[in-house]
């Protein structure tokens, strides 16, 4: 069942378009990840789907409720976390909760019991009496995570949730995250890969405000397994090595990395699906006389995917230039 | 209405731990007692002084006293006002919280409503203890004046206060500076008021003029004159901002994030 349905979702700021023809939807009980460098046009999709602002064209429907013409009730229905935990620093922590309680709808008969709720999930309940300006980065981040949380909405959208928290509560924000999933619909938007492949049942992946790609994690590393990556560890110069590496037909996105203080370089090296040549590589490094330590396939994470995706076309063009 | 309500308490509870609403507060009082103080003796002097001179003392000197009183209210209310209006929406935007409120299910009408009504309360409490100074004249005079006096003055400046306030409150939110909107505020008040000073000059233009002064409509009531005129004047000047003030708030949803 569908939750929440983008169709064609475009926003021009003037001259420049954010979002793009943004189309997707999300299943009851699901947990969504936007995945996209800076820039890309997650928060701004964000942004029209909690009805902060409008859609230059293009539809976006939550349970149902069209965010523009219903935008009330969508409201009511939603909880979310923009980038910065939008907080008030002189109240405290329990203050602060029972006022977004009241601006979310939520009865005065259960009120307590949902910012105590909110506290407990969001494990903050020894800071309830804290003024929010005297909190860490980290704490503040919680009182955000608890304030989308406090009416219990179908709904919840989250702008990098886990930024400032170190690691241990990363932990716990995923798990929390998990936990609340199929009784609440989720969407959260993200830098951190590994936090999409651990949390998220789809991954959007959206580049300069176009999606590039809507899949399962699993779903999109075996997509793009056909590709291969290589990795060798040479004893050479590390501009002529990147320049006969590039030369190789089918190779594409040679990066070498910074070379150890014995003088070896790693260089890992992209080709295209179904093209083995590792072969040549090992063939060409001999052949120029430098030493040859170690090469093999290293198969594509969901970062590497994330790149090949995002990257500007212009990366892929230059090996080309080479030959 | 319930929107209503949690802004309402939450806007009273930041005046209270907001160190400008108190030195705002405590600089207009000491103030206002000063300048009832100058006020009280002058009227004092002026009639001994026509004693002196054997004219029978005619003047209505609580009634002067009143006058002068609220007059020197209206002007500092005039200087003040920017100072508690223009963090209303500018914080708000800075701190992100604008972000909460227009996505949380409450509208337009209640947030400004909500935070209007705040800044009218502080503004009432903020007035109250000058009824001390008023408390003290009428307990000194012989005959004391007619309760509807003290009554309209203080209905004027409350309406007074409440158009100045509105108008503060509008242009606080168009910036997220409360500098530039404190610096606006005070360039706008210093109009309004110029307008009313040009008043007595007279002739066809400077009465239009001095029609649409937010001052001049204040003069009848510390006389104890309650005019329909300038009661609908008032309460539509502030109807007109707090309109403009919801239409203000609704823009921000089109503004660059």
């Amino acid at each position: 069942m569908i939750e929440v349905e983008v169709k064609n979702l475009t926003k021009a700021f003037g001259p420049v378009t954010a979002v793009d023809g943004v189309s997707f939807s999300v299943n009851k009980g699901e947990i969504l990840g936007f995945l996209g460098p800076n820039g890309a046009g997650k928060t701004t999709t964000m942004r029209i789907l909690t009805g902060y602002m409008p859609a230059t064209s293009g539809t976006a429907a939550i349970a149902g409720f069209d965010v523009f013409n219903d935008s009330l009730e969508v409201r009511r229905r939603i909880g979310y976390l923009p980038e910065a935990p939008p907080v008030y620093p002189d109240m405290s922590v329990a203050a602060y909760l029972d006022f977004v309680a009241r601006i979310k709808g939520v009865p005065a008969e259960k009120r307590r019991e949902r910012v105590g709720d909110a506290l407990k999930k969001t494990n903050i309940e020894d800071k309830r009496a804290e003024l929010i300006k005297r909190l860490s980065r980290g704490y503040k981040q919680r009182v955000g995570l608890a304030q989308a949380l406090v009416h219990d909405p179908e709904v919840i959208i989250l702008d990098e949730p886990t930024v400032g928290l170190d690691p241990k509560q990363i932990i716990e924000v995923r798990h929390l995250i998990k936990g609340l999933a199929g009784s609440h619909t989720i969407i959260l938007s993200t830098h951190i890969l590994p936090e999409v492949s651990m949390t998220c049942d789809r991954v959007v992946i959206i580049n300069k405000g176009k999606v590039a790609a809507v899949d399962t994690p699993q779903n999109l590393t075996s997509r793009l397994k056909g590709g291969q990556k290589i990795r060798v560890e040479v004893q050479a110069p590390a501009k002529p090595l990147e320049n006969l590496l590039a030369q190789i037909p089918g190779a594409h996105r040679v990066n070498v990395e910074q070379a150890r203080a014995d003088g070896r370089l790693t260089a890992t090296v992209e080709t295209a699906p179904g093209q083995d040549i590792r072969s040549q590589i090992a063939a060409k490094i001999i052949e120029k006389g430098w030493a040859l330590f170690e090469l093999r396939g290293v198969s594509m994470s969901l970062e590497d995917i994330f790149l090949e995706l995002t990257t500007d076309d212009a990366a892929h063009a230059q090996p080309a230039a080479a030959n | 209405m319930q929107g209503f309500h949690a802004m309402y308490r939450k806007e009273m509870g930041h005046y209270f731990v907001s160190p400008i609403a108190y030195i705002v507060v405590g600089v207009f009082l000491i103030l206002s007692a000063f300048f009832f103080d100058v006020i009280l003796s002058d009227v004092i002097q002026q009639s001994f002084a026509m004693q002196m001179q054997g004219m029978p003392p005619e003047i209505d000197m609580p009634g002067e006293v009143l006058r002068a009183f609220f007059g020197i209210l209206s002007t500092l209310v005039l200087f003040i006002t920017p100072m508690l209006t223009m963090g209303i929406y500018a914080e708000e935007r800075k701190r992100g919280t604008m972000e909460l409120l227009m996505t949380s299910p409450i509208t337009e009408i209640e947030i400004v409503l909500g935070k209007f009504l705040a800044s009218l309360t502080l503004y009432a409490i903020m007035l109250l203890p000058t009824a001390g100074c008023v408390i003290f004249l009428y307990l000194h005079s012989d005959p004391m004046p007619p309760w509807r006096l003290v009554l309209a003055a203080y209905a004027g400046l409350l309406l007074l206060g409440g158009s100045l306030l509105a108008l503060g409150t509008f242009i606080s939110s168009l910036t997220e500076n409360q500098l530039i909107a404190a610096v606006l505020t005070f360039a706008a008040f210093l109009i309004v008021w110029v307008l009313d000073i040009g008043r007595n000059t007279g002739g066809d233009v400077t009465n239009a003029l001095h029609y649409l002064s937010v001052v001049g409509h204040y003069q009848d009531f510390t006389r104890g004159i309650v005019d329909t005129s300038a009661l609908i004047y008032y309460v539509s000047f502030i109807f007109l901002f707090v309109f403009l003030t919801v239409r203000s708030v609704d823009s921000m949803r089109w503004r660059r994030a």
